[in-house]
């Protein structure tokens, strides 16, 4: 299993990399393995506000809708239209081009907060 | 109702597979393998294999047996030749729907019952309290192990296993020279065969079905398969206060038989018009997956009910589904929508099923 040692991931399997204050948010490559075939994404609206934990995104596949977590707290200031086109591209490329959202973290100490790459690997082996 | 988990007794073989297993009415079955599209996909394409154990099988008998079964289910069991089956429906006295089912005649007077996993004991109830003198009812549900085996594939399968058997015709039965029971049957839309073995033997049989090139397909792709041809859930589209003919299942129900539990209900239903329609309703653009209990719109926003089955079909990668609307609004072409997490999609009233074959000049398999 896949896990960049990179990023930070919360144990709702959504991955952050954080560059400044801006965390960009997808979900882990053992949470895309899980789901299978996504079908569907649904975006959140930009300059939404979100608390770390509030279901943010929906990943859907055939058998079963799933949402994504905000694993940081702060404002959404970017969405990916590709995976909403190509919803397969969380499957195939989830840490890359297969990211869901962006967010202005309101602490980015809060990043540090979640799981290492080690850490998140046990959580899942 | 006991609330144990059951396990089918192909359950190790699953395991070993990879296989995800959830909890499916009351028994620990697999939901998926690798993926629903892949498995989905080799149904349409190739030859799948599904795990049915969890079905139940009843062998009822006698000579007073065709004509209390022909009491009991819509369907005319009395046009059944030995070695023939047929879809057909248990009813309440409501005309509401207890379970549907394959009945074949499998001897003169011996038919073989396969039925859902979910009502094995409410069915055999039933049909216990109301058994005559010359009818025998055994419920032998633990011990068959069941595997569907389906697609275009299907036939080169079963000769490869069996190559001095042949398989029955379309909806016939028959058993192998080793005592197991081979229906051409299924409920994918594709041609295939539902296989009943001891269970004991059950996982020497799947292993060789897949190594004669069935791919192990779970219940994920089930439900997609059947929901693209419009076959019923009983649970979701079938419920005991809806009838066949509310349902759109009345060539199954033959009014003209003689009497049956709950056929005054059909017959009513039948000369009125019935109230309500289960409707196959597809989405008209891409949308969030539809699913079973999403609400469903008039064009003008009045709710009409709720979705029974939903599924984003892997075969035509547009959302459809079935739901139970009034009359006026299940017509083909009524334009309605379906809402997800308060957002509305739009679709329309299809004809049934959404999924046609790519023309097919000729289904029969060559021997290989």
């Amino acid at each position: 299993m896949n896990t960049p040692p990179d990023l930070r991931y919360a144990s709702s399997h959504e991955w952050v990399r954080l560059e400044g204050e801006i965390a960009t948010v997808g979900i882990s490559d053992h949470a895309q393995e899980e789901l299978t075939d996504v079908v569907f994404v649904e975006l959140p609206s930009l300059g939404r506000s979100v608390d770390a934990g509030d279901p943010t995104a929906v990943v859907e596949s055939v058998k079963a809708a799933s949402d994504i977590y905000a694993p940081v707290s702060g404002e959404v200031i970017e969405v990916n239209p590709d995976v909403e086109a190509d919803p397969s591209l969380v499957n195939s490329d989830p840490y890359g081009k297969g990211w869901i959202f962006k967010i202005k973290v309101s602490d980015s100490a809060h990043v540090y907060k979640l799981m290492d790459a080690a850490a998140y690997a046990s959580q899942i082996s | 109702m006991t609330s144990e988990i059951k396990s089918s007794p192909l359950e190790s073989a699953h395991v070993g597979l990879g296989a995800k297993l959830i909890s499916f009415a009351g028994w620990n079955m697999p939901v998926q393998y690798t993926s629903i599209m892949d498995e989905h996909g080799a149904v349409r394409s190739a030859c799948g294999i599904f795990d049915i154990s969890h079905m139940g099988q009843f062998i009822v008998s006698g000579p007073a047996a065709l004509a209390w079964l022909n009491g009991l289910l819509t369907n005319n069991i009395a046009k059944l030749g030995i070695g023939q089956g047929q879809y057909t429906l248990m009813l309440n006295e409501q005309g509401g729907v207890i379970d549907d089912m394959i009945a074949y005649r499998s001897g003169a007077d011996e038919f073989f019952l396969v039925v859902n996993a979910s009502m094995i004991e409410e069915d055999f109830f039933w049909m216990a309290a109301r058994q005559p003198e010359g009818v025998i009812l055994r419920n032998e549900s633990e011990l068959w192990a069941g595997m569907a085996i389906q697609g275009p594939h299907s036939c080169e399968v079963f000769s490869r296993c069996f190559p001095s058997e042949e398989l029955p015709p379309r909806n016939g039965i028959s058993r192998t020279a080793s005592g197991s029971i081979v229906c051409r049957t299924g409920y994918t839309g594709e041609d295939g065969f539902e296989f009943f073995s001891p269970a004991a033997e059950g996982i020497s049989y799947w292993e060789k079905f897949i190594e004669a090139g069935s791919k192990p397909c779970g219940l994920g792709a089930r439900d997609s398969l059947r929901l693209e041809m419009c076959y019923p859930l009983n649970g979701n589209d079938l419920l005991p206060n809806r009838s066949p003919i509310e349902a759109g299942l009345g060539f199954f129900c033959d009014l003209d038989k003689g009497d049956f539990i709950g056929r005054d209900v059909l017959v009513a239903q039948k000369t009125g018009g019935p109230a309500v329609k289960l409707a196959a309703i597809r989405y008209l653009e891409k949308g969030a997956p539809p699913r079973a209990h999403y609400p469903v719109l008039a064009a003008d926003g009045t709710l009409l009910g709720e979705l029974a089955s939903g599924v984003l079909s892997p075969s035509l990668m547009t959302g459809i589904g079935m739901a139970y609307l009034p009359a006026d609004f299940a017509k083909l072409g009524t334009k309605l929508s379906i809402e997800v997490r308060g957002k509305r999609f739009p679709a329309e009233v299809v004809k049934k099923p959404f999924y046609v074959k790519p023309s097919s000049p000729d289904s029969s398999s060559s021997q290989s």
